[in-house]
């Protein structure tokens, strides 16, 4: 959460309003609630919800946006799943690539251990670091009129984009997606045209 | 990282084939932290148009680039050093979860005649530790070996959506010279 900031955003109509009306967006979400949030979004077969590998969002998301370059590709993920893996965006701030997006909702504790502090909590900026890493936009939002500017562009594909959202540190009832890994994959992959080994 | 000269027209013959077998299998992706045991592989990927290399900061960024590459329909390659294998560990649940291709080289350090005693730990524990997190490895130490296996472990990875790593062994590589003669 944002130093000064005064209301910050539930995280359901956040990810609501990212994923609705979504049309050629592939999206992939990180461990803990952010897969929750999506998957009350209403499940889809572009979805792929990960269950741990904790770090790993972002760049399963771009290797997917790597694979499919006419595709505009989403990660939604949290402060706590990002810190894990903050080398991921010097990996993909050396490559760029334009159909990729990544959202952290952003509340500054790790929510699935019980609220401990994240490093956010202590100042980090996560968006600053992905401007440094070289994304060509990066930006905090801290209101739905920012989400919903976000979701305007998230299907042009108009460049590396990585935007920090305000969110409060509350925990919804849990949406759970599906565990099955593989199951999700070989829907993911049929939804793309690719068929089973 | 071992020095070794592998500009081009100065790699062994293995390390190009090492290049070659992955384009046999369709590999578009090569994913890696440098080691010199992949120097040839690295040029030729950065070189190859038909080629998306992509530079790491630590290892298992590769394990989930290459599970994103597959649900977008590509099979790509990880390469790095066997000190690399530790810090895999975890994200290497994702390939036993999702079970998609994970095709891995690893150059050994801390294996025949090393210098630097830092290296052995990580060393001596490369294979256990893939093994245990169910990833089938196999081992070559003569050039002549590179190919095949490389071949039957790429096959395997490909074929089976499977996990699967070649170790290079160090008296492949060669001995890393610490102190010039």
């Amino acid at each position: 959460m944002g130093e000064g900031m005064t209301a910050p955003l539930d995280r359901r109509a956040v990810v609501a309003a990212l994923l609705e009306g979504r049309d050629r967006l592939l999206v992939v979400s990180g461990l803990g609630s952010p897969s929750y949030d999506v998957m009350a979004a209403g499940d889809h077969d572009g979805n792929y919800y990960l269950w741990a590998a904790m770090g790993s969002a972002a760049m399963v998301g771009f290797g997917l946006a790597c694979a499919q370059r006419a595709r505009p590709v989403l990660v939604i993920t949290g402060d706590g799943e990002a810190l894990m893996g903050l080398g991921a965006l010097a990996t993909i701030g050396a490559k760029r690539p334009t159909n990729l997006t990544i959202v952290v909702l952003d509340n500054g504790v790790y929510g699935e251990t019980g609220m401990q502090k994240s490093h956010s909590s202590y100042g980090l900026r996560l968006e600053r670091v992905a401007a440094a890493c070289g994304f060509a936009r990066a930006e905090r939002i801290d209101d739905m009129a920012g989400v919903a500017a976000l979701r305007g562009r998230l299907e042009r594909g108009e460049g590396l984009a990585f935007a920090a959202i305000d969110i409060r540190a509350d925990a919804p009832p849990r949406v759970l997606p599906p565990r099955d890994g593989v199951h999700i994959k070989n829907r993911f992959r049929a939804a793309l045209g690719f068929s089973p080994i | 990282m071992n020095a070794v000269d592998v500009g081009p027209g100065n790699a062994p013959a293995w390390q190009e084939q090492v290049y070659a077998v992955l384009k046999r299998h369709a590999v578009r992706h090569i994913v890696y932290v440098p080691d010199a045991g992949h120097a040839a592989a690295i040029r030729l990927a950065e070189a190859d148009p038909q080629m998306n290399a992509v530079a790491l900061t630590t290892e298992e960024e590769g394990i989930s680039f290459l599970a994103g590459a597959w649900l977008g329909g590509e099979r790509g390659a990880l390469l790095m050093q066997s000190s690399g294998v530790g810090n895999c560990i975890n994200t290497l649940a994702l390939q036993s979860c999702a079970r998609f291709p994970l095709l891995m080289v690893v150059t050994m350090r801390g294996d025949w005649a090393e210098f630097n005693p830092w290296q052995n730990p990580m060393g001596r524990a490369t294979r256990p530790a893939l093994e245990l997190m169910g990833v089938m490895t196999w081992r070559a130490d003569a050039p002549q070996d590179v190919e095949p296996l490389l071949h039957g472990a790429a096959s395997m990875a490909f074929n089976g959506d499977g996990a699967s790593a070649l170790l290079l062994g160090q008296r492949l590589i060669g001995e890393k010279q610490w102190v010039k003669e």
